[in-house]
């Protein structure tokens, strides 16, 4: 049983590892069909890994209905959306499912008039949430939170154009902040990543790190 | 009348001399003087190059026009690219030409033959052979050269030799600590305030009888930051069946929560604590950005965790989640390398890890030697990164700009 959970993963993974990444450095045919296959593989089993998200949503929900759990009126309400969606997917403007996608049917309807403007609603709400990140942010309690409120508000004026208007200095200062130190700050941290990255790949290829198995060793 | 002669003297010499002019003279066209064809080196074997110097008729109104054809003798009738002739340089082929100044002085275009030929099937090693014709409104001059070249992949892409070395030395200093890391297991470490925190988040929910909730990013099983992440998960899901705490893990991606599931599971089983793991736990919550926040920052508001961890890839929905949060009045935890995300997070949870830390988390949390010796191995990467930086930046202040393309990934 071990050598099924522990050994068989990990030679999966080592040898895969080490395929891939020497994979990046050959152009040939043969190379880029590995990818491809891979690449394949991948769509194939996250396809079928549908199935199993399905049922964990599902078996959730209809847990906290059977329990009657706080807030189980939203529960009915996943399957109510979840039933009408499949319906008029499977019936597909009278065509049914085993025809091509029809054009223009109520599960377009569905899409275009509920679920997109439901997730632009709660993308909306971005803006007031930055606004309130903001305010608690730029207080100048801190040297630190001083040079970020300069910082912030030098940048803003200089993306609009009142910024001109008061000295034309202040795009000049916005330009300067985000090409020298906002960026040297994000190459930093994108360098640190790169490291990480490569670090932890090396610990999932030579099995030092298994805790992705599940478990501590 | 001397006047008028020196002007008409002056006018032929312009009318030679200035490549515009020509250009709106079709009947002098000049053709390039050499016309080369050559299998593009470090591809598949799918394209072949060709290159060609500039000529004084180059102008918006003057095109060059390929044809290609499979027999050297053929007729030529087949067009396989048509370009304006004051475009396609060889400086838009750096992998291949480099940064030479001449590069502006040459032409340079791909072909794609099996697009050429589609829906035929050409043989492996099929010579192809191509002819130039410089074309402005009726007239059109074909040069005598006819180019030819066979198309075969490459086995090692050469201008990538620079990343393969590095990835070498990178990996051997690594795999260097991380055997020195055995022999040396009291390796300090220095402080990651979020991680140390950790203790701190979940003795608070233990006390407060509260739930832990633990939010994925939204990339897949593929992403690295989503492997960081899930490790960080066992590490934290162990300490919470060690304090009989209660975990919850939201997911947006099938794979991963199925990863999740089992990665808890193993964990509660450890600490011999197999009863108390509930797969209902760790659930997919929506496969979407925004019905995925809703529905996170719906369980936020009614079950209010005391402690909230934000640990993988964020976009958009990072400031919402975790200001929503905020309002619950939780201890927050955010770990991302996504560097656009980083300052919503600093702004509203009360740790983050910052881009590395996240890597760092699992090797920290379980103070194994082996996974700590990775730490050290990328704090001498840092290290000999900072040298290179200074070392380029001298040398590019002094004009040897050599160093940059050194680096240069293609």
């Amino acid at each position: 049983m071990n050598f099924l959970k522990r050994t068989v993963p990990l030679v999966i993974a080592f040898v895969m590892g080490v395929l891939m990444a020497m994979q990046y450095y050959v152009p040939h045919r043969l190379s880029q069909d590995l990818l491809e296959v891979v690449s394949r593989w991948d769509r194939i089993i996250a396809g079928f890994a549908v199935f199993i998200g399905a049922y964990s949503l599902f078996h959730l929900h209809w847990t906290r209905i059977k329990r009657k759990v706080e807030g189980w009126g939203y529960s009915v309400f996943v399957y109510f959306g979840a039933i009408i969606t499949l319906i008029f997917g499977f019936l597909n403007g009278g065509e049914f499912f085993w025809n091509n996608k029809q054009e223009g049917t109520m599960f377009d309807w569905l899409y275009y008039y509920v679920q997109v403007p439901a997730g632009a609603t709660i993308f909306s709400i971005l803006a007031f949430f930055i606004a309130s990140a903001a305010y608690r942010t730029f207080r100048a309690r801190t040297n630190e939170s001083t040079v970020l409120l300069i910082a912030a508000v030098l940048v803003m004026l200089g993306r609009v154009p009142i910024g001109n208007y008061i000295s034309q200095y202040i795009p000049a200062i916005a330009d300067w902040i985000m090409a020298v130190p906002n960026l040297a700050a994000k190459r930093g941290i994108l360098l640190g990543v790169s490291l990480g990255a490569i670090a932890t790949s090396l610990k999932i290829i030579f099995g030092i790190e298994r805790s992705y198995l599940g478990g501590g060793d | 009348m001397i006047l008028i002669k020196n002007v008409l003297v002056v006018s032929i010499i312009l009318t030679f001399f200035s490549p515009k002019l020509f250009a709106q003279s079709p009947n002098f066209l000049i053709p390039p003087t050499e016309f080369k064809a050559f299998d593009t080196p470090n591809d598949a074997g799918e394209t072949i190059s060709l290159t060609w110097p500039v000529s004084p008729n180059d102008s918006p109104d003057v095109f060059y026009v390929v044809y290609i054809d499979r027999d050297k003798n053929g007729t030529f009738e087949k067009e396989v690219i048509r370009i304006k002739s004051n475009t396609s340089y060889r400086t838009s082929a750096p992998e291949i030409y480099g940064y030479k100044k001449k590069n502006s002085n040459y032409h340079y275009v791909q072909i794609f033959p099996k697009k050429v030929y589609n829906g035929e099937t050409l043989p492996k090693k099929q010579t192809l052979y191509f002819k130039l014709a410089m074309v402005s409104d009726d007239t059109k001059v074909f040069l005598d050269t006819i180019a030819s070249a066979t198309a075969h992949g490459n086995l090692i892409h050469t201008k990538k030799i620079n990343n393969f070395v590095i990835m070498i030395i990178v990996s051997a200093v690594i795999l260097y600590f991380i055997v020195h890391a055995r022999r040396n297991p009291n390796m300090f470490l220095r402080k990651i305030g979020g991680l140390d925190a950790v203790d701190e988040a979940l003795g608070r929910a233990t006390e407060m009888g509260k739930p832990v909730l633990f939010v994925h990013g939204l990339t897949s099983m593929g992403s690295i930051s989503t492997i960081a992440a899930i490790s960080i998960l066992g590490r934290i899901a162990r300490k919470i069946a060690d304090y009989d705490a209660n975990l919850k893990v939201v997911n947006n991606d099938p794979i991963v929560m199925s990863v999740s599931q089992e990665v808890v599971k193993e964990s509660y089983l450890e600490a011999g604590r197999p009863d108390a793991y509930n797969s209902d736990n760790v659930f997919l919550v929506a496969s979407e950005q925004f019905p995925y926040v809703a529905a996170v920052g719906g369980i936020m508001t009614r079950e209010k965790p005391a402690a909230n961890f934000f640990i993988g890839y964020f976009y958009a929905e990072a400031l919402i989640l975790a200001e929503t949060g905020a309002t619950t009045g939780a201890i927050q935890i955010a770990g991302t390398d996504a560097y656009t995300q980083l300052p919503f997070f600093i702004t509203t949870c009360d740790y983050t890890l910052i881009g590395e830390e996240l890597y760092a988390a699992s090797a920290y949390l379980s103070r194994e030697p082996m996974l700590m010796g990775t730490l050290r191995a990328q704090d001498v990467g840092k290290g000999l990164l900072i040298i290179i930086l200074v070392l380029g930046t001298i040398l590019a202040s002094f004009g040897l700009t050599f160093i940059t393309h050194l680096f240069e990934a293609f």
